[in-house]
Parts: structure tokens; sequence; C-alpha cells
């Protein structure tokens, strides 16, 4: 990084930059997670809705079968990065106290990783009974 | 941020004499601008909503667990927030879906935008209330 009395951005720092050579990474996984959740939602609704009404072994059953929990845990996967990176933008538009963004930008990754691996956990143990 | 300090300082003025940027409450609410803010508000609610969603997966494996879930969700405030739920997931998924759209710089004219930002709302609320008479038909009625 520049020392403290240098104003100007080093150049060299900066060239590649330019049209999505870098640097734009959450932007990226932002769109991508964005474009593979639409079918994924649907497809998680539509399996939500056939498990309404139904006992637990049923819905054990269904959650546990191949299809049904690959798309499940795709679903899980694909939203969890894509609400990281978004709750993270928020993070950084609205609290500018440095030490306190920093322990939001923290826990933000905590929280997916815990929701996520939790809800990874249940799909499995549904699929191997463990 | 440390660097805009250092800035300021140089100058020797303090922060507040420097011209701000207009914010929100400054301009005339518009669709769009409303549409924009409902689409951060409905994913900072879904983000919070994916608890539910594991809650639901880790009860499934045994009837005393699924038991407690399908209380809550049978509950009248449990349904409120599954019904807010369904709407913010779709809401949130049109209004992605016009994001994406942008992305390729379409979609941004004068009559496109209001179009797009009409369809998203009204769109979002149609899929609610669709799958809600769906669900009702194939859960039941209030347990």
């Amino acid at each position: 990084m520049n020392t403290p009395h240098h104003i100007r951005t080093p150049l060299a720092q900066v060239r590649g930059y330019g049209a999505a050579k870098s640097g734009t990474g959450d932007f990226w996984v932002q769109r991508v997670t964005a474009v593979a959740s639409i079918p994924l939602t649907i497809a998680a609704v539509v399996i939500m809705i056939i498990l309404l009404g139904r006992n637990q072994p049923a819905a054990a059953q269904i959650l546990g079968s191949a299809p049904v929990a690959i798309i499940m845990l795709l679903f899980v996967a694909t939203i969890t990065i894509h609400m990281r990176v978004g709750m993270q933008v928020i993070i950084e538009d609205y609290v500018h106290d440095e030490l306190a963004r920093l322990a939001l930008i923290i826990a933000n990754n905590f929280f997916v990783v815990i929701v996520g691996l939790t809800a990874v956990y249940g799909l499995l143990k549904l699929s191997f009974g463990l | 941020m440390s660097f805009m300090v250092e800035m300021r300082s140089l100058e020797g003025r303090p922060a507040t004499e420097r011209p701000l940027s207009p914010h929100l409450q400054i301009y005339r609410p518009t669709l769009t601008m409303t549409m924009s803010i409902v689409h951060r508000i409905t994913g900072f609610g879904l983000y919070f909503g994916t608890i539910l969603l594991a809650w639901w997966l880790n009860s499934a494996a045994g009837p005393d667990g699924y038991a407690k879930f399908q209380a809550f969700a049978g509950s009248w405030i449990g349904r409120l927030i599954l019904f807010g739920y369904t709407w913010a997931l779709f809401h949130h998924m049109l209004g992605g879906i016009r994001h994406l759209i942008w992305d390729t710089g379409r979609g941004f004219g004068p009559n496109e935008r209001e179009w797009l930002a009409a369809a998203n709302l009204i769109g979002s609320i149609a899929i609610t209330v669709i799958l809600w008479i769906v669900g009702l038909l194939a859960w039941g009625g209030p347990q």
C-alpha cells in the first residue's frame, strides 16, 4: 500500500482493473448466483408446495430423495453466497464507522456459513440417514 | 476512510463545510426509486428468513421436530411470516430479473423503466396470491 504522504494513486495498481479484468469479483458472483437462483427458487418453491399437508415420514422421504435433495442443496448454496455479497453491500453503504463495519462484515460471513451449513446438514441427514 | 479524513485535515476545514451530495429525502419519490428501495429491503428480510429454511430442513428428520415446525408454520403469525416471505422472495426475484435486463443496457427508456417497475410489483403480488391459493388448497384451512 502507499505511504500516507503519497496522494496520487499508483498507476501500476490501477492498470488492469479496467473492463472487469479484476476487482469486480463480488459484482460478478452476485450476477452468477442471481441467474442460478431463478430456476432453483422456482424448483424449491414447487418442492415446498408438494410437501404441504404431508406427514413427517413422507416429507423426510421426499426431501431425502436424490433429485430433491440435490436441488435443495444447490438452492441453499446459491442463495447463501448471494446473500453474503448482498448483505456486505448494505453494510458498506450504511455503516460508516470502520470498526463496526468490519465487525458486521465478519458477522455476516459467520451468519451465512452457519445458516448455510446447518441447512446442508439437515438435507444430508435426510439423504443418508445419519 | 482514513485517507478521506487526512485529506480533510490537510485542507484545514471541518468536514461539515464540504458540499454533501443530496440524499433520498430530497427527491420526489418515484416508482422506480421505491422499487429499488424495496428490492434492498426484501433482500434484507430474505437473508434472515433463511433461518426458517434451515430450521425446516433440520426438523424433517423426526416427528417431534417436524410437529413443532408445523405448529409454527400453521399458526397465524407463522402464516403471516410465510406469506410475507413468499412475496419478498418473488418481488426480489422479479426485481433481480429487472436488474439483469438493465445489466445488458436495455430497459432504461422512460416508458420501459416504469413498465418494468409496475410489472415487478404486480407480478410479485399476483404470484404470491396464486401460490397461496394453491398452497392453502393443498394445506387445508387454519389449524
